[in-house]
């Protein structure tokens, strides 16, 4: 046993393919053990209330299986990512390259999105580039692990690589603007005023079994926050799933409907969810009947913009600022959506 | 008796890890000074990037997330 225990610290390259291989094979068991256990119930498969149990019976632990193995390797990969580092790499970049590479750091930099004033703060003063500043900002809340573990779980790797590369793109993109739009002068003045500091990104000292420490503090923090959300959300999806006529949502949500996506996004915005709440929901509309570009619409305009973020980085941005960049990533998500529903 | 500072702008992991080291020094007997640094002035003066942080008698020991019970044993008793 206490070898076992120990096998992280003294082994971790080891531990490391041991546990990807227990995590294969516990994935693979799950289909028939969800079918197995579906069919101890006393309720008939093909029942509403049957439906909806297998669905719950099936995604919830393949969902916060895949959840804690994502979690768990993006903890070992923020490790080597610290904001500092990220500071230190995009200081004084030009713009283009540098919001690809803002946009790109910002899923790896681990970030909360209660850091976002510090962070723009700290990048400010060491010098990057208001653009590059908001592409990383933009970035790292909306392409997240939680999200890209929920997505694989519950649409396959297409969407969740369809919503990374366009997440991305509305980020480089919507920075860029910002960028090129030259709004330095809409900082607040305390902001404009502070002492530039050079970024210095610190010494690196960790080593590896170090790294699965960190893997493992991300997985029960984060594990540990967010899985009452996501069980909730697949109940939901699941009474959804089971109850809601099938191409209910068409007529509201569904490719034809010009004004949905925009609608979407309205409705996006203000609300204030993680992704973990979000997505189950989401799986269960596409379900029936709506369209995918409203619904990825939909859910990138909830993740990225929200009203508490906006409410506190108005203390460092003037008014007209922080309306440019609702509108810019508003407008990007809305062109996504429009997109995807017409390329689908 | 040692000041601990929490720099955070009142985010439920700010709240956490005020928590969090309160019971800490509870558990250890360590009296200590808990102090809260809400105003983004006033955190961006410590320059940081990441919240919450915490400050142990004016040094930063660490930023950006809810600190493990060990480590905060490890501020407290040193």
């Amino acid at each position: 046993m206490n070898a076992v225990l120990s096998l992280p610290s003294q082994r971790p390259k080891l531990f490391l393919l041991v546990a990807a291989v227990v995590w294969l094979i516990a994935f693979q068991l799950l289909l028939p053990l969800s079918e197995f256990l579906s069919t101890l119930l006393p309720v008939a498969r093909d029942s509403h209330l049957g439906g909806a149990l297998q669905f719950f019976l099936y995604d919830t632990p393949k969902v916060l299986l895949l959840l804690a193995g994502v979690v768990f390797a993006m903890g070992i990969v923020n490790s080597y990512f610290t904001p500092e580092r990220t500071r230190a790499l995009l200081a004084g970049r030009a713009e283009g390259a540098g919001n690809v590479m803002a946009a790109l750091l910002g899923v790896v930099t681990p970030f909360c999105s209660c850091s976002a004033v510090p962070l723009f703060l700290g990048f400010v003063q060491a010098g990057v580039p208001l653009g590059i500043t908001f592409s990383f900002l933009i970035a790292a809340p909306m392409v997240n692990e939680v999200a890209l573990a929920l997505l694989l779980g519950l649409f396959g790797w297409k969407i969740a690589g369809l919503y990374l590369g366009l997440g991305l793109a509305v980020a480089i993109v919507s920075g860029w603007v910002i960028g090129r739009l030259h709004m330095e002068a809409s900082l607040e003045d305390w902001v404009r005023n502070m002492p530039q500091e050079h970024a210095r990104a610190g010494v690196d000292t960790l080593i590896l079994a170090e790294r699965v420490q960190a893997g493992f503090v991300a997985m029960r923090e984060i594990v540990g926050r967010v899985w009452p959300y996501i069980v909730a959300g697949i109940a939901v999806g699941a009474a959804i799933h089971g109850y809601v006529p099938e191409e209910f949502m068409a007529g509201l949500m569904g490719k034809d409907v010009w004004w949905s996506v925009p609608a979407a996004v309205l409705i996006g915005v203000p609300m204030y969810s993680n992704a973990a709440g979000v997505i189950p929901i989401v799986e269960a509309l596409l379900a029936k009947g709506a369209a995918l570009g409203t619904v990825l619409a939909f859910m990138m305009s909830v993740i990225a913009l929200s009203l508490p973020e906006i409410v506190i980085l108005r203390k460092v941005l003037k008014i007209r600022l922080i309306a440019t960049f609702c509108a810019v990533v508003a407008g990007g998500i809305l062109i996504v959506g429009y997109v995807f529903n017409a390329v689908l | 008796m040692k000041v601990v500072k929490i720099l955070g702008t009142g985010c439920a992991n700010c709240r956490a890890t005020t928590q969090r080291i309160a019971q800490v020094a509870k558990e250890l007997g360590v009296p200590i000074t808990l102090e809260k640094v809400e105003a983004i002035q006033d955190i961006a003066a410590f320059g940081i990037l990441a919240t919450p942080a915490v400050v142990v008698d004016g040094k930063v020991v660490h930023t950006g997330g809810v600190p493990v019970r060990e480590k905060i044993a490890s501020w407290l008793g040193g």
